[in-house]
Order: C-alpha cells, then structure tokens, then sequence
C-alpha cells in the first residue's frame, strides 16, 4: 500500500506528515499537487491524507476554496468508490466542506488559536483507527484556530447511532468532561468517520507525535491503522 | 442586463459567534451597555449579467448555496440592484 499527500497552496503540514509517513513508519508515500488530476495509480488499499495548513489562506472559510480544486473532483471520486481518505486538521475542514464528512468546524469558542498537546481517545472500535488504538489515552498536539467540531441535532445522532465518532477530547485518565475540551467542540468531538468508514477526519496532528526524537509516538498508532487491509 | 449583489452572510442564530461576544464584551468596556447581541457576519457585493431579475436572482442564489455560505453553520439573504 502507500499514501499521497496532496499540497495544496498555504498546506504547511505536509512534509511533516510526509516525514511521518516515510520515516518514522517506513511507507511509500507520493505527493501529489492540488492542481493534479490523476488518482488512478491509487487502489482500494491507498490512502489519500489531506494535510493541516491554511490552505487558499483560510479565505472565505477553512477549508471553503480547497474544496474546488482539481484534485479534490478526484479525491470525491476516489472516496465514493470506497478509497481510503485521511484529513488533518485543516484537511478535516476540507472534508466537511466538500461534504465527504458530515458538520463544519466552527471558530474556537474562546476565540484564540489553541497550540498544546491534548488527550484523546478513541470512541469507538468498529473503524480501523478505533480498533489500532484501542483504549489507549494518546497525547496528541491541536494547533488551531477553527477546530470546534458542530453538526445540527439530526446530525449528531445519526452520528452516534452509526457510530461515526472516532475520536473525542479527554482528561490524561481518558475521562471526557468540559474542562478536557480545548476548543468547545460539541460532544467534545476530535475526530469522525463517515458511515462507509473509509473517510477520517481529525483536528488533533498525529504527524507531530509519531517521531522517537520528539519524545511522543502516540500518533503512529493512528497513522499505523491506514496501513492495514481494511 | 448588469446586475449589483449585495449578499449578506450570517453565522446560524443557534451558534454561538465567539467574535460577535468578544466586540460585543468590548463595546460594554466603551460604556454601551445597552448593545447586547452582536453577531459577525460578511458582507460581500458582486456583479452579474443576466437577461432579466429572475435569472439574476438564480445566479446569485446559487453562487450563495454552493460556495458563499456554508448553510450548516451560516444563513444568507442578499438584496439585487440594476447596473
């Protein structure tokens, strides 16, 4: 299997996550130009990641103009036909907006950019990432401005009828209370799948707690799961 | 025809708009006590061409529907001039 990591102009996490990938987890990755059009030397067992950033400067909304490009057409596609699709962060607010993932990130509720590590833990454990987890508490780092998680009421319980949650914000003992919730997202909600479980999108970077020298590899458990047959 | 959109994009009454309560918080520090409820949206203007008032009106509908505002977090409404 291997992975393609799209740039698009303002994606600044991209070699992180292309780091990653290659050298803490030893996979083969391409990266692919937004203003491309081909997916087809991708198959079933590939995963496309959308990397954080501020792509087309945040302009308009996150997310909002990064949705039209080329290579997403193809990524849509791609996704629909049961392709694997990972967005970080800012390649979370490009799902949403491209409508492979249900909600929107909305701004931070008290309004600041929040740059710490955090908890999560995995909501559930009928999705590849939940069952690589587990129930392990990983420390992983937010950095953003536009991470709290919103869908509407009929939204929100569809998504925990189909159990779509995958990952939600917590305490280091893995207890998820208000005080645990770095920027106010609803339901205290860090990461979902869509109903085909094959599109994931998370706020939280696990390209930044996957390297041994940075003391943290929490987030290889995460990567780790696109590597595995479905 | 040549068309003016004066579009104006609100962030859903149910949200909470961090930024609306932070100018709002701002403007009680200014004395205006009596300001409550700012909400922060965008307004944006754009021109058209069209054959008559009701495609124009489509156009701009669409442009608002599909890309302008995100109607999971964000209502419009907008208002057409001639020229």
């Amino acid at each position: 299997m291997k992975f393609g990591v799209i740039v698009f102009p303002g994606s600044n996490c991209d070699r992180d996550m292309m780091h990653a990938l290659r050298d803490d987890l030893q996979q083969d990755v391409v990266m692919l130009w937004h203003k491309d059009h081909d997916l087809s030397m991708f198959g079933q067992d590939d995963c496309i990641v959308l990397p954080g950033g501020f792509s087309y400067g945040d302009y308009l909304r996150c997310g909002a103009l990064a949705r039209f490009s080329p290579m997403m057409e193809q990524v849509i596609e791609f996704a629909n036909n049961g392709g694997k699709v990972f967005g970080v962060c800012n390649g979370f607010q490009i799902l949403c907006e491209a409508g492979l993932l249900p909600g929107v990130l909305l701004q931070n509720e008290n309004q600041q950019f929040v740059c710490k590590n955090v908890f999560v833990k995995s909501a559930n454990t009928n999705n590849i990432i939940g069952r690589n987890v587990g129930d392990k508490v990983l420390k992983i780092p937010v950095a953003h401005g536009e991470g709290r998680y919103y869908a509407d009421a009929e939204t929100l319980e569809q998504l925990n009828k189909n159990q779509q949650v995958v990952f939600r914000y917590c305490d280091e003992r893995g207890e998820v209370h208000i005080n645990s919730n770095p920027n106010g997202a609803i339901n205290n909600i860090a990461g979902i799948c869509n109903a085909g479980r094959n599109v994931f999108g998370m706020m939280p970077h696990p390209e930044r707690a996957s390297s041994s020298v940075l003391s943290n590899i929490d987030g290889q458990h995460i990567l780790q799961a696109f590597t595995y047959m479905n | 025809m040549k068309y003016t959109a004066h579009i104006n994009v609100m962030p859903l009454k149910e949200l909470l708009d961090p930024q609306g309560k932070a100018v709002n918080n701002s403007l009680h520090n200014l004395g205006l006590s009596q300001v409550h409820d700012v909400r922060i949206g965008k307004h944006i203007t754009l021109h058209l061409e069209a054959t008559n008032k009701e495609e124009a009106e489509r156009l701009a509908q669409e442009a608002c529907k599909k890309l302008l505002a995100n109607q999971v977090m964000e209502s419009f409404d907008f208002t057409l001039a001639e020229g």
